[in-house]
This record gives C-alpha cells, sequence and structure tokens, in this order.
C-alpha cells in the first residue's frame, strides 16, 4: 500500500488566494490600523483556531523563511507544534522557536519578551478585530465612526473602568491609536506586551479569519495606549522574579503545581525562560571552572 | 382646502420666511403722531372681532365692531360694559391671545409703534417680556415653582440677577399680605385670594409701559384691594398707562380716568350669517 | 435688537414616502431663546417633520438652513475665535455627513420619546452624560465627571447614583439623564419627540418644568413634538398645527390655543380634558 501523494501549491493556498490577502496586506500598510476586508477561505484547522493568522503567515512564507509559533507564549503547545509542522511541509520553510532566528513569528496573545528586529514579521492571530464591538454592535455604524474618527465612545468604556474599580481594568486586547488615525483592538494580548508595538522595528501583521479582516502596524509606527490625562494607560507589572529563570520585568504566568493549590510563577515566554536559565547555568559553570 | 383659515393672519405667521425682525419694522414701525396721539402708549383703532365656530356648523359670533380707543401714558382706561359684552376680549386682543381680524392695535414699543394687529409672535413675545403686562383673574403658574420665584421671574428674565429679583418680590408679596412662610412654596396651594395676589405681585413686579388688569380685585378683602389701588397709583404716577376691567366700583371710581363703554362697539347680533 | 437672523430656517420642506408625502410645504423661523411646539394626532406628519430637521429622513423639497459658523473638512480641527463669529446660514443640504455628525457632536440634541433610544441601558448615568464631553474631544477623567455630576444635580437626579445603569432608573429619571445628555455639551438647538408622553401624569408635570427652566436659562431653541396641548401651552412660544402632512395653523401657543381658525384646531382644542 502506498499513501496518497498530494502536492499543495507552496504556502498552502493558491496563488490567487495569497494575492488577494497580499493586496490587502499592502492596503493595510498604506493605512496603518485600519481593517481591512478580506475573502477568508478554509484552511485545515477550524475558525477561531488561528485561520486569519494562517492565512496571513501563508501569504507571505516562503522556502527561505524560518517561523516560529507560539500559543500565549509557549512554543510547544499543541496548535503551535501542528502550525509549524503544517508551514514546514506545505512552505518548505525551516522552523525555530528562536525568537532572534525566525523571520516569521505566528503569535496567539503574545509579543516575546526578545526584542523584534528589522526585517521580522509578527502575525497577530485575532479573533475580535473591532474594538468597539462591545460597546456598538451594529458593523455599519463602527465602520462610520472609524471613517468619521469619533472614538467618544472608545473613552466611555474606559470611564466605566474608572467609575466602577477606581482604575481602567482592561487588562488584555487593550485599545491603542495607531499613527494617530485609528482605534485598533490588538489582539488579546496582555497590555503589559501594548508598550512593545510602538515604533517596533518589526512588520506587525494582524489576520482575524473568522471575521475576515486584516490590518497592520508598519515598522516604526506610533502605537499609543489610550488613557485619560489624569488616568493615563498602565501596562500591567510583575514584581518577583520568574521562579524558573530569574527574569524580572517579564511576563508571568500561574502555574498550579500541586492539588493544595500552590502555585509558582513563570515566564510565559518559554524561549525567553530557556534561554535566560540556559545562560544562567553556563554562567556558574564558568564560574567553577575558572 | 376644508379648512377655513378665517384669520389672514395666521396664514402670515404659517409662512414666515428668513426675514430680519428689522425688514419687518418698516410694516410696524409707523411714524408717531401720524398714527396715534403721541401720549398714547396705545391705541386701538377700528378693530372688528368675530368667532367663526367650525364644530356648530361654521356658526359666526360677531362681538365687536369698529372698537376704537386710546390709552394715554399716565392715565387708568376703565372697560365698561356688561358681562358678555366682550371685555374681556378686548384684553385678550391686546395681549395677543386674541386675533383681531381687522383695524389695527398700535403700541408704543421700543421707541417704535407696533401694530399687535399684524405683528410677528416674536414681535408679540417680545412686547409682552419688556411693554406689555398682563394680570388676569387666574394665576397659571407653572407646578412646583414657589410664589417667590413665580413673582420674581419678570425680573430674571430680563437679566435682573436673582438674589435682588427675589428681595423685590418678596417686598410685593409682603405688601400684598402673603406671609413668608408661603413664599418657598408652590402657589398651586393656595386659596383662591393668595393666588391671585400672588398674581398681582407678578404683574407689578416690573415697570412696563403697559398694564392689562382684567378683575385683579375680584375675590380681595378692603385691605388688599387698598393696597392693589396704591400699586395701581404708583405705576400711573412713573407713566405706565393702564387698561383695566374692574367690578368693584370702589376700585374703579378709586383710579379710573376714563372709561370706555364696550357695549357700544358690541357687533349687532342679527349681523349673524351661517 | 439682538439675533437678526434665525437659528434655523425652513421653506417649502417636505418628505416623500413613496408617491406620497409624509410632510409638505412646511416653513417657519426658529430663533435663539424660542420653542416651538408641532402638535397632531399621529399621522399628521408631525414626526416626519421632526425627522426631516434633524436629518434622519430625506428633505425631498424645499431647503432647511441653519445659522453656524461656515464649515469645511479643512478646519473639523478647529475652527478660530474669528471664524466662528462669521456665521451664516446654512444649507444643510449641502453639508457632508461628517459636517452634519459634527454639528450633532457641538450644536444639536435630540431627546427622543423612549429613553432607551437615546441612552446606553448599560453604561452608568455619569458615562452617558459624559460621552458626548469624550466625543468632543475631553481626556480628563476628573473633569469629565465633574461635570457629568453638575448635571445630574440639575436634571436633580441624586448624586449617588451617578454609577448606576439607567436601565436601573424609573421612566422619568430615565428621561431626564437623556435630558442631561443632550444639555452637556452645550448644544443651541434641541429636538424632542414626546419627551414627556411615555411618563405618569404625575412626573410628566415634573420634567416639563424641568425643561421648561433649563431652557429659558440656556437660551434654547426647541423643536418640541407632541400631541399633548396642554404640553404646547406650558413650555412652547409657538405652535404649529399639523393635519395631513401639513401646517393648517401656526402661531404665539396661546393664541392658536385660546383662539384657533381651523375648524381642525378647534376640534383639537376643544377635545382636551378638562381636569
Amino acid at each position: 500500500m502506498s499513501a496518497p501523494h498530494i502536492v499543495y501549491n507552496e504556502g498552502y493556498l493558491d496563488e490567487q488566494t495569497k494575492r488577494v490577502i497580499r493586496r490587502a496586506l499592502l492596503k493595510g500598510v498604506a493605512i496603518p490600523g485600519f481593517q481591512v476586508p478580506f475573502a477568508s477561505r478554509e484552511v485545515p484547522m477550524p475558525r477561531g483556531w488561528g485561520t486569519g493568522g494562517v492565512q496571513v503567515t501563508a501569504a507571505v512564507i516562503g522556502a527561505s523563511d524560518t517561523l516560529k509559533v507560539i500559543d500565549q507564549g509557549a512554543d510547544d503547545t499543541t496548535n503551535a507544534v501542528s502550525i509549524r509542522a503544517f508551514f514546514e511541509k506545505v512552505a518548505g520553510a525551516r522552523s525555530t522557536t528562536r525568537t532572534d532566528e525566525a523571520t516569521i513569528i505566528q503569535t496567539r496573545h503574545r509579543i516575546p519578551e526578545t526584542p523584534l528586529a528589522e526585517k521580522q514579521i509578527l502575525v497577530y492571530q485575532v479573533p475580535i478585530p473591532e474594538p468597539l464591538r462591545f460597546l456598538e454592535p451594529r458593523e455599519t455604524e463602527t465602520r462610520r465612526l472609524h471613517a468619521l474618527e469619533e472614538y467618544g465612545l472608545m473613552y466611555v468604556k474606559l470611564y466605566e473602568d474608572i467609575a466602577r474599580y477606581g482604575h481602567i481594568a482592561k487588562t488584555y486586547d487593550y485599545p491603542v491609536l495607531v499613527n494617530g488615525r485609528y482605534v485598533m483592538a490588538p489582539s488579546p494580548i496582555p497590555s503589559f506586551d501594548n508598550p512593545k508595538m510602538h515604533q517596533s522595528p518589526a512588520l506587525q501583521l494582524f489576520g482575524a479569519g473568522r471575521e475576515k479582516r486584516i490590518y497592520v502596524i508598519p515598522p516604526f509606527t506610533d502605537v499609543e495606549s489610550l488613557g485619560f490625562e489624569d488616568f493615563p494607560f498602565e501596562p500591567q507589572r510583575f514584581d518577583q522574579p520568574c521562579e524558573i529563570c530569574g527574569s524580572v520585568g517579564v511576563y508571568l504566568d500561574e502555574v498550579i503545581i500541586d492539588d493544595r493549590g500552590n502555585a509558582m510563577f513563570v515566564c510565559s515566554d518559554t524561549d525567553h525562560c530557556e534561554r535566560t536559565a540556559t545562560a544562567s547555568v553556563r554562567d556558574e559553570t564558568t564560574e567553577v571552572s575558572a | 382646502m376644508t379648512y377655513n383659515v378665517t384669520n389672514a393672519n395666521t396664514a402670515t405667521n404659517a409662512t414666515t420666511s428668513a426675514t430680519s425682525i428689522d425688514d419687518l419694522n418698516p410694516i410696524n414701525a409707523l411714524n408717531p403722531g401720524d398714527v396715534m396721539p403721541t401720549d398714547a402708549v396705545l391705541s386701538v383703532q377700528n378693530v372688528d372681532k368675530t368667532f367663526t365656530l367650525h364644530l356648530q356648523d361654521s356658526l359666526r359670533l360677531p362681538v365687536l365692531h369698529g372698537l376704537t380707543f386710546d390709552v394715554p401714558r399716565g392715565a387708568c382706561v376703565v372697560l365698561g360694559g356688561d358681562s358678555g359684552a366682550g371685555k374681556s376680549t378686548v384684553m385678550k386682543m391686546i395681549y395677543g391671545s386674541y386675533g383681531a381680524d381687522s383695524g389695527r392695535i398700535l403700541l408704543s414699543h421700543q421707541n417704535t409703534i407696533l401694530d399687535l394687529a399684524t405683528a410677528q409672535p416674536r414681535q408679540v413675545l417680545s412686547a409682552r417680556r419688556d411693554t406689555l403686562g398682563y394680570v388676569s383673574q387666574f394665576l397659571r403658574a407653572v407646578p412646583r415653582v414657589p410664589a417667590l420665584d413665580v413673582v420674581a421671574e419678570p425680573l430674571i428674565e430680563r437679566g435682573v440677577n436673582r438674589e435682588a429679583a427675589r428681595e423685590r418680590a418678596g417686598e410685593l408679596l409682603a405688601r400684598l399680605s402673603i406671609p413668608e412662610r408661603l413664599w418657598k412654596l408652590p402657589p398651586a396651594t393656595f386659596s383662591g385670594g393668595e393666588q391671585q395676589r400672588v398674581n398681582i405681585a407678578r404683574g407689578f413686579v416690573i415697570e412696563r409701559p403697559l398694564l392689562l388688569l382684567d378683575e385683579p380685585t375680584a375675590s380681595l378683602d378692603a385691605r388688599n384691594r387698598g393696597v392693589v389701588i396704591e400699586l395701581i397709583r404708583e405705576s400711573l404716577g412713573r407713566g405706565a398707562g393702564m387698561l383695566a376691567i374692574f367690578h368693584d366700583a370702589d376700585v374703579r371710581e378709586a383710579v379710573a380716568d376714563h372709561t370706555v363703554d364696550v357695549q357700544s362697539f358690541t357687533a349687532v347680533r342679527q349681523e349673524v350669517t351661517a | 435688537m439682538k439675533n437678526e437672523t434665525p437659528l434655523l430656517s425652513v421653506t417649502g420642506a417636505g418628505h416623500r414616502y413613496g408617491d406620497r408625502f409624509g410632510c409638505r410645504d412646511v416653513s417657519f423661523d426658529l430663533w435663539p431663546g424660542e420653542v416651538l411646539a408641532v402638535v397632531g394626532e399621529s399621522g399628521s406628519g408631525k414626526s416626519t417633520l421632526l425627522g426631516m430637521l434633524s436629518q434622519r429622513l430625506t428633505l425631498d423639497e424645499g431647503t432647511i438652513r441653519y445659522r453656524t459658523a461656515r464649515l469645511s473638512d479643512a478646519d473639523l480641527g478647529g475652527a478660530g475665535e474669528d471664524e466662528r463669529m462669521a456665521e451664516d446660514l446654512l444649507d444643510l443640504s449641502t453639508l457632508s455627513e461628517r459636517e452634519v455628525r459634527r454639528l450633532w457632536r457641538t450644536d444639536w440634541g435630540f431627546v427622543h420619546q423612549n429613553a432607551a433610544d437615546g441612552l446606553r441601558m448599560h453604561v452608568s448615568a455619569g458615562g452617558n452624560v459624559g460621552e458626548p464631553l469624550m466625543a468632543n474631544g475631553w481626556r480628563h477623567y476628573g473633569k469629565i465627571r465633574a461635570e457629568a455630576e453638575e448635571w445630574l444635580r440639575r436634571v436633580e437626579i441624586p448624586a449617588d447614583r451617578i454609577d448606576e445603569a439607567p436601565a436601573t432608573y424609573s421612566g422619568g429619571m430615565r428621561q431626564r439623564v437623556q435630558i442631561a445628555r443632550n444639555l452637556v455639551f452645550g448644544p443651541r438647538l434641541v429636538f424632542m419627540d414626546e419627551p414627556t408622553s411615555s411618563l405618569d401624569v404625575s412626573v410628566q408635570a415634573r420634567l416639563l418644568d424641568l425643561i421648561r427652566s433649563l431652557v429659558a436659562e440656556l437660551g434654547l431653541a426647541v423643536v418640541v413634538v407632541t400631541h399633548d396641548l396642554a404640553v404646547a401651552r406650558l413650555i412652547s412660544h409657538r405652535t404649529l398645527v399639523m393635519k395631513d402632512g401639513v401646517v393648517i395653523e401656526s402661531g404665539l401657543t396661546d393664541r392658536v390655543l385660546d383662539d384657533p381658525q381651523a375648524a381642525y384646531t378647534q376640534l383639537l382644542v376643544s377635545s382636551i380634558l378638562q381636569g
């Protein structure tokens, strides 16, 4: 018996579809933060599992690229591993878990701790691209609000938080103003990561497959997290270090370690954690042998 | 058109276009002296009034025909005639609540002469604010507003500060024997006589060149009637004109300078044409 | 005399539903500080007129002009003081959607019959009143909240309920929040569509009194649509009576109600329940 021999087009999607997506991406680059509609295609995974990100990646990846995929900061979740394997197979791309080696990083809910560089592309998986959605359910109206730059409504949400909790309680998918013009949902990344979008040297692409929207932050673009003069945006902060690698100033996950509910706080970015831990072990070794 | 608009003014009002008040003034601002005696604050000339009752087979009720009289400055003109002669109708036509079918109702207003029979609603409102006061038998007060503010309101509308206006209002209320404990209450809860005195205070709180008094003393005791007579004399002394309907002979005799017999202008009922 | 130009000038205005006119040939001027009541039965065209004036329905005939500084996309960033002085009657049909919406943010208010149409029912009262300020670029939470508090006080909402949503309020309170939301940004012209008719009689009187005193205090121009002649008498200076889509009588409110000329107006006036 022989396995069926199927040849996929490079990047899985057909060339026409990739052109459609690339056109949307170019338009997105031209109008930073603006949601460009596109004809979202079927890909071999369920909608809501990152189909937007996968289509964007498919449209920009080639055999010379090195792909990293993270899910909430981790390289080793099922979804991240599967997407990496998928593109190795259909695009002939290499894959990596190292942020600094990747040319394309597809992400769900995090921006890596290692600073991004020029010529890197960060592809976000986006569940809900419309930042005004929960305040104004009508798509016709939210599009008009964006077009006319009427963003009073967005501040109502922040006002309500302060009135209720004494501070802006939103800690993820925190709305940003891109290039001084469009209010944009950064996908559900923690507000901890928001400052990393500002003037980033990397190209940031956002794909929402179910909602059929693509938007872009070009390199070196102003990205301002919204706030009031007297209640400015404040990213989340973690005071204690990672209990594995000892890093400070990184985003930590709470991991439950036993049945009594004891927990430890560790880096959400597994690549960063591993490399920091390895480097400190090597330092200790070097010190001993010296 | 099924609905007969019998008053030409109404049609004019309905089609008011973007004309400024200055454009309108030449129509109304006639040359003083040409059209009314220079010492008059009000000159009613040849006014007719007929009510058309559309709900009763368009029954026409002529009320007044050729009504003509003047109110000089500093004088009190009393409207005489039997009940039903049309005295209140005259008052309401001058105040603007009723339209006039023909003739002129000339009012000396802000250094011009305004024909109230043809004036724009805006001009009538302006005249009411500054020139034309009206004290009726009944207080038509807004619910919830305290008596003191009901009286002070005309002053506040003309830009007097609230405290000064209330002070002046309080003086008048005190003069008319409204106890201070009532000042903060809405007059809707007052007795008829108290309401009437609040109404009088409101009418006299600012000095208008012409004051219309429609039975202001109807249910007052002798003491308060005396106060009203004083108030009227003070206003006359300052040069205001008055047009009044009095049922009390003693008040009438105390302040009337001239009497106009409305009966002599009452339209003859035989003219009724269905 | 001040205010030589009207704030709003309507000439021969009409709106068509298919081949039938919902209202037609309506002309009037409105000056600052003036309250105009539009009365008539349901189906008389009064709501169509309001829709047309407030730019929610198309103007198929005639013109509506509004006194404002000349707007253009170029000075949307902020017209200078000098430009603001140069006010002109502007034909509303020549404005872009952007310009019309700017007028809604800065110059015009609309009080709906049903508060749910004019409020975000699940946003706090403070947020509802603060939203127009935020829409006009206010970015200081403390100032926004102070202003919202002040306006809620003026419409007699207890201070300790500022953080509750209108969904938890009584009908009268909702309507008062709606009024605060429509006055907080200092409009010059406010449209009201049956503002009190969904309320109990006792609540109505209180609300009308509030509207009346705020309108006088702020010198607003108001167009209020109502089927209730008592509402017209209490708060308006002038009244238009509509029937079958046309104005059949107009003038000073007390004259229209005390000395009605048209048969229909006489019928309306004689139908008032005496109470």
